[in-house]
């Protein structure tokens, strides 16, 4: 009787893995249809896209649409619009991870006067809708002669943002003190502190940190739509939007340079995927 | 020759107090601020003042664009009830499905991160210009959703971005879709949550349903404060989806805030006006983030207050 009983109750706990594995990949499925979708109809003939649009597998496969599509358009292919998005996010990148490094370091372990007043503005900067920002700064920036370049898209980025030092701050703060607190008895100075013992310890957050603002920096639409003229200068985001628009009848060579423009940002998420979820978690926690 | 050396210590010792070693790093943020931030942020009040189109200098004229914006401006009420409808919509159904799914995926197994990757995928391109091209089409009259629903038996002639009743709708699935990081955020939260107390929990007869309401419920609830406040704050100023799939059609139905900004600030080139409107903005999204912070005292738990 106990045996028949406990027999059931294994029974049951396998049928409720299997159903719960059941539905999380039917559910899996749905949230990645529309992007399988999108993948799929890229390597489908223009003519199939919509007669055949619930098949996920192209009956005429064809590259046609990338061949298409990479042309381009006011004579410039997507390999410029490709290289200047990638400029524009790597050296986003890389002032935000130097600048907010550094700024969270001090922020982090040096006892300053008035640290707490910048650290209370800092929060208070970081709930400042970007909207409000919109137009005063690109008054500035046309005062300045930058409309039309890529610097107000790349500038900011190095002084820093909050939610990125907030992020650094809180594994800065895993670090125990007298660690540099030794250092500082042999002589080390604050640099050697930061440079020699903080900044190795921290790398998985400057890489969320790299990682986070690459993302988002691939996929500025407003920055691009604001700031860029020429088509020599247009990043993907902004690309797409005017091929696009060129191109109304052509779907299938807008969906593959879709699709392609997608490729960066599903790389950077299969080899960082670690520290992008960690990131992320820490910016939410840490409030 | 030694005194140089001594004059390079003494200099190497200021730069080591705590009061300049602590600017000299937070420089950045320093500099950052004041250039990127503060001035903007009062050449936008002052800019709220004036007409201004860029190539002429700012023309002092009082409140006569605020006046413009609630008493002439028919296009700002729509935009703004607009905006409202679709962040109240919005709002609560992305974090409860985001809740709902951390919640499920909280159970580990050993292919939960290919789950959770599925899950918060569409997060990280939701927002992209690809994935608003793609959605126009999924959702245009002969697109792929009205062909499943046909499939299925459904009626399948929805124009679903080209009707004033269902637009707002489509535009407001695109942002649930993207409920990835609120749930990231909300998974960490959970992980967090000490096993001993659903150990005591059990213990004490509590079911599945009573240990939600009275333990994870509860200790979240700083977690769903944090994402409320960032999730509102970004319905608030919402663009992309907008500008385009809709372009504020059909019969502005879906022309938000931001969009009737842009529109006035960049196309019609009154920057003043749009100063006004975008500080009218921070002032609506600083009386809602009071009120869900004044409201958080009746709702919130702080663990070290509650022992």
């Amino acid at each position: 009787m106990i045996k028949a009983n406990t027999l059931s109750t294994s029974a049951q706990r396998r049928m409720g893995t299997f159903i719960y594995h059941a539905l999380m990949i039917v559910a899996s499925f749905i949230m990645l249809y529309p992007v399988l979708w999108l993948v799929a109809s890229s390597f489908k003939p223009n003519g199939d896209i919509f007669s055949t649009a619930t098949s996920l597998f192209p009956e005429n496969f064809t590259l046609e649409n990338y061949i298409n599509g990479w042309k381009g358009f006011g004579g410039y292919t997507f390999k410029t619009f490709f290289s200047n998005s990638l400029l524009v996010a790597l050296s986003s990148s890389v002032g935000m991870v130097i600048s907010s490094t550094l700024v969270a370091f001090g922020l982090a372990r040096i006892q300053f006067k008035g640290r707490n007043f910048w650290f209370v503005l800092m929060i208070i900067t970081m709930m400042l809708p970007g909207q409000v920002m919109m137009i005063p700064r690109f008054v500035l920036f046309n005062k300045m002669g930058w409309v039309g370049t890529y610097l107000p898209m790349i500038i900011p980025s190095f002084f820093a943002s909050g939610f990125n030092v907030f992020l650094i701050m809180q594994f800065i703060r895993g670090i125990p003190r007298d660690m540099d607190e030794a250092a500082k008895i042999d002589g080390c100075s604050w640099y050697g502190v930061f440079f020699r013992i903080v900044a190795p310890m921290i790398v998985p957050s400057m890489v969320a940190v790299g990682v986070l603002t690459f993302m988002s920096s691939w996929e500025d639409f407003m920055g691009a739509l604001l700031y860029l003229n020429k088509p020599h200068t247009y990043t993907v985001a902004y690309a797409l939007k005017l091929f696009n628009d060129s191109s109304m009848a052509d779907f299938g060579a807008t969906f593959a340079m879709s699709a392609a423009s997608l490729v960066p940002i599903l790389i950077i998420f299969f080899f960082f995927q670690k520290s992008l979820v960690e990131g992320i978690s820490i910016q939410g926690l840490k409030a | 020759m030694k005194n140089s050396t001594s004059l390079i210590r003494k200099f190497n010792t200021f730069l080591n107090w705590d009061n300049v070693a602590g600017y000299l790093f937070i420089l950045p943020f320093i500099i950052g601020f004041i250039v990127f931030t503060a001035i903007p942020f009062f050449t936008s009040l002052y800019l709220a003042f004036t007409e201004y189109n860029v190539l002429s200098d700012p023309k002092w004229v009082g409140l006569a664009n605020f006046k413009e914006m609630f008493f002439e401006d028919k296009l700002f009420w729509v935009s703004f009830k607009v905006t409202f409808k679709f962040a109240l919509i919005q709002v609560p159904i992305k974090l409860a499905v985001a809740l709902l799914v951390a919640m499920i995926l909280s159970r580990a197994t050993r292919v939960t991160s290919f789950y959770r990757a599925a899950f918060y995928i569409p997060s990280l391109m939701g927002g992209s210009v690809a994935i608003a091209l793609l959605w126009k089409q999924l959702f245009s009259p002969r697109g792929v959703i009205n062909q499943i629903l046909g499939f299925i038996g459904l009626p399948d002639n929805t124009a679903w971005l080209g009707n004033p009743d269902t637009a707002l709708g489509t535009l407001i699935a695109l942002g649930v879709w993207q409920f990835g990081s609120s749930m990231l955020i909300f998974l960490a939260a959970i992980k967090n949550i000490p096993s001993s107390y659903y150990e005591a929990a059990i213990v004490d007869g509590a079911g599945p349903v009573r240990r939600f309401f009275s333990i994870t419920l509860p200790l979240l609830t700083p977690i769903i404060l944090f994402n409320l406040i960032n999730q509102v704050i970004g319905a608030f100023q919402a663009f992309n989806s907008s500008y385009l799939i809709t372009n504020g059609k059909p019969l502005n139905t879906t022309l938000y805030y931001g969009v009737h900004l842009y529109n006035k600030a960049f196309n019609q080139f009154e920057m003043g006006y749009g100063s006004a409107m975008a500080w009218f903005m921070l002032l609506i999204i600083g009386f809602f983030t009071a009120l869900i912070f004044r409201s958080s005292n009746a709702w919130v738990y702080y663990e070290s207050e509650g022992r």
